[in-house]
């Protein structure tokens, strides 16, 4: 059923290298073509448009939900609508991802909208990869939309990642924490050619207690460009880090504009910005270990966006 | 046997080009200790560079074990033997220090090494953290001498490997080099001021104003560095001027 192709973007975008372990869904050019639910975790088609509901039952610990998506044909406009339930006290892992290969000269795009409640003490961890390839000149597009909402105690780890190939790119993240939420977001994108890419993630902390931590990283080649826009507000006893760290290269382009908002005296807010080029005493002393100029170049951008 | 003929350098600086070596040669044999000593500025960190290949000389020849090396690359001399460990190492975000110490030890396992240890660092606390600012300077500096000690180098050399490192990895980190000196025939080179690290030397040589000062045995250049009485004004590179920088 899963061709070479397929088999090498779910390798890339979800580290698959066959149909996975336990509940998951594998849409392919707009449609669902295989799905498993476990005694945990129910999947099942949304009625009113395209998309799937994933519920978590309460306590379900441990267990994996694999929903890549891949697109191998052009001119295709893949809109999907995934809504999560983590059920209270669950801890799971979810592994999205989008892998488009565009083998003609039309735009192939996939805007994928994630809802996810996290209910009370429930612990997510969610990896998120998106890729491109494609011998055509047809532009790949990925606009990730993702909406979580955390309930008391509640911990959500979110890694986004843009691995290479993705023209265009318009990423929202938004969250809401309540009391004693904790959530990390980290996100890591590389562009090259003329790859443009936009990121805005807005968290509000309106519990008493929650915390987040926003560190991005991303590194921009050739005539990429890239725009952040990292936003934390605080409407209570809270704590937030946004970190931006970005390493721009040739004729790139890189704008980032964090944002720390308090409306409350016990907001404890922090952000940190950085765009710079590769430091030429990191290349330096790799090359006195033995390296040469680009395999040190290439060992650090690896190491920055792992 | 590292030689070094008629070196000298010249950097483009603000204010025009300066000389920062001149007419260097110095022969630095296998299996000998020596310490590059004087003031600030002279040009220590300046030869060590020119012998990493990280600035290239404005003339003169470098020659190792008989090859002419001048022309090569950083890349080049350090796949021949040559290492530097930096005054003030660079940290990675993203880098773990058990990534750095395999990238130097090449296509040796890193189990096993003791080039932590030697420095004081507990393999177990320090191999996955990353070499970022979460470390200390002091730490980032020791890590810095490991990537040397995991590596087996012809000619080794440390820019003031003593600096913002604390007494009690001192006293280690002396053994250490003591130890690498019975061990191997690496021609070893420190770069320091400390009475400790002089102390080691089989030969100091003394460098400021961008020659060679004084070279000689411990025995003989202990009277010219240690003299209280400021015996080292002949050598001083501002006698005679008003204002004299000591460099003891």
């Amino acid at each position: 059923m899963l061709n070479a192709l397929d088999k090498h973007l779910l390798e890339t975008v979800a580290d698959l290298h066959d149909i996975p372990q336990g509940a998951y869904n594998i849409r392919k050019n707009g449609e669902g073509i295989s799905r498993r639910s476990t005694a945990n975790i129910e999947i099942k088609p949304k009625t009113d448009k395209p998309g799937i509901d994933i519920i978590v039952r309460p306590g379900t610990m441990g267990e994996s939900v694999h929903i890549p998506v891949i697109l191998t044909a052009e001119g295709l406009k893949d809109a999907v609508y995934n809504t999560f339930d983590i059920g209270e006290g669950a801890d799971i892992l979810v592994v999205a991802g989008c892998g488009i290969h565009n083998p003609g000269e039309s735009e192939t795009q996939h805007n994928g909208i994630h809802n996810f409640i996290i209910r009370k003490r429930a612990r997510l961890r969610y990896v998120e990869k998106h890729y491109g390839q494609g011998e055509g000149g047809g532009q790949k597009t990925l606009n990730p939309t993702t909406i979580i909402e955390m309930e008391e105690g509640a911990y959500a780890e979110m890694e986004l990642v843009q691995i290479r190939g993705v023209d265009n790119t318009k990423r929202i993240t938004k969250a809401r924490l309540h009391r004693n939420a904790h959530l990390l977001v980290t996100e890591r994108m590389l562009t090259h050619g003329e790859q443009k890419a936009e990121s805005k993630i807005l968290v509000k902390l309106v519990g008493e207690d929650s915390s987040t931590q926003i560190i991005s990283r991303s590194v921009a080649q050739d005539n990429s460009q890239q725009l952040f826009y990292p936003r934390v507000a605080g409407y209570n006893r809270c704590r937030a880090h946004v970190q931006c760290d970005s390493i721009i290269m040739h004729q790139a382009k890189v704008r980032s504009v964090p944002e720390i908002a308090a409306n409350h005296a016990d907001a404890q807010l922090v952000h940190e910005a950085a765009i710079g080029k590769i430091a030429g005493e990191q290349l330096v002393k790799l090359m006195t270990l033995g390296l040469s100029e680009s395999e040190a170049e290439e060992t650090i951008l690896q190491g920055f966006l792992k | 046997m590292l030689e070094i003929r008629n070196l000298s350098l010249t950097l483009e600086g603000e204010k025009g080009s300066v000389e920062i070596l001149e007419d260097i040669n110095l022969t630095l044999q296998n299996h000998k200790l020596y310490v590059f000593t004087g003031p600030n500025g002279g040009g220590k960190s300046s030869l060590a560079k020119v012998i990493m290949g990280i600035y290239r000389p404005t003339g003169g020849k470098i020659i190792l074990d008989g090859e002419d090396i001048t022309a090569l690359g950083v890349t080049e001399r350090s796949r021949l033997g040559i290492g530097y460990a930096f005054q003030q190492p660079p940290r990675f975000k993203g880098l773990k220090v058990r990534e750095l110490i395999q990238i130097a030890a090449g296509n040796k396992p890193i189990e096993g090494c003791s080039c932590l240890a030697d420095v004081g660092l507990c393999p177990e606390d320090y191999l996955d953290r990353d070499v970022d600012a979460s470390l200390s300077g002091g730490e980032l500096k020791r890590i810095e001498i490991a990537t040397l000690l995991a590596r087996n180098l012809k000619v080794a050399i440390y820019d003031e490997p003593e600096a913002g490192i604390d007494l009690w990895s001192f006293s280690r980190l002396r053994e250490t080099f003591q130890e690498l000196h019975n061990k191997y025939d690496t021609t070893l080179v420190l770069i320091s001021h400390q009475e400790r690290i002089l102390s080691l030397a089989d030969e100091i040589v003394l460098i400021a104003g961008g020659t060679i000062r004084e070279q000689g045995s411990r025995d003989d250049m202990w009277p010219v560095i240690m003299d209280k009485s400021c015996g080292g004004r002949k050598i001083c590179p501002g006698a005679g001027d008003e204002n004299v920088e000591c460099f003891r």
